[in-house]
């Protein structure tokens, strides 16, 4: 079953550190136990989101390349 | 006495240098952290403090000696990629969390500035050297660029 996001945040384009930044912001904007979807160009954007999410108690549920090119990153919101 | 010192997500940067190649690299720091819920503290001094003067914001970025022949590819490069001013992700990082940015009182009297309202809007309080120490001692990463 595929998870339906809250909210996309569109990062492509953009570069360290602009999507985690806007990763940080785009989560308060979605509740507690739903997901952000975040689209990235970045290949630092993969690793360090996780990073960030690991600091910050959120779960990344998924990080995948579509095959359009560019990462898809699900980052569930757990406080 | 020894006092025992147990270390936070904290980071604090002494900002001495004025180029934008190195510039970015206390903006890049300063905004991940903001963004992981991090402390950071930046204290700008010589170089570092005159590349915060409000008239120095407007001017054309400069870089390291060692490397000026690569510049204005650089500049232009970042232009391309729509990289935004250093000091414009420094002001995001202050507004996304817990940041705080001073200025080195020696520094700001050998510049012949005044007062804070000659400085980024960004800048907290002119301070000194035992600020600085007494706020990053519980710092886990401190770096110097």
């Amino acid at each position: 079953m595929s998870i339906k996001p809250a909210k996309t945040l569109d990062t492509r384009g953009k570069f360290c550190p602009i999507p985690v930044m806007e990763t940080a912001k785009a989560i308060t904007l979605i509740g507690v136990g739903e997901v952000l979807e975040v689209l990235a160009t970045d290949p630092a954007a993969d690793p360090d989101i996780k990073a960030w999410a690991k600091r910050m108690g959120h779960e990344v549920v998924s990080a995948e390349k579509t095959p359009e090119g560019y990462l898809r990153i699900l980052v569930k919101r757990l406080k | 006495m020894s006092e025992k010192v147990e270390k936070r997500n904290k980071l604090a940067i002494i900002a001495w240098s004025g180029t934008a190649d190195k510039l970015y690299s206390v903006a890049t720091l300063a905004g991940a952290a903001a963004a992981g819920g991090w402390e950071v503290e930046v204290f700008f001094t010589f170089w570092g403090l005159n590349a915060i003067r409000k008239e120095m914001l407007n001017a054309p970025p400069k870089t390291s000696a060692d490397f000026a022949e690569h510049g204005p590819a650089v500049t232009e490069a970042m232009k391309q990629m729509n990289i935004p001013p250093w000091f414009e992700m420094l002001r995001q990082a202050k507004a996304m969390g817990k940041v705080k940015v001073y200025a080195c009182s020696t520094t700001t009297e050998m510049f012949g500035i005044k007062d804070k309202s000659a400085l980024a809007d960004f800048v907290d309080d002119i301070v000194g050297a035992a600020t600085y120490l007494e706020r990053a001692k519980d710092a886990a990463i401190t770096l110097f660029i």
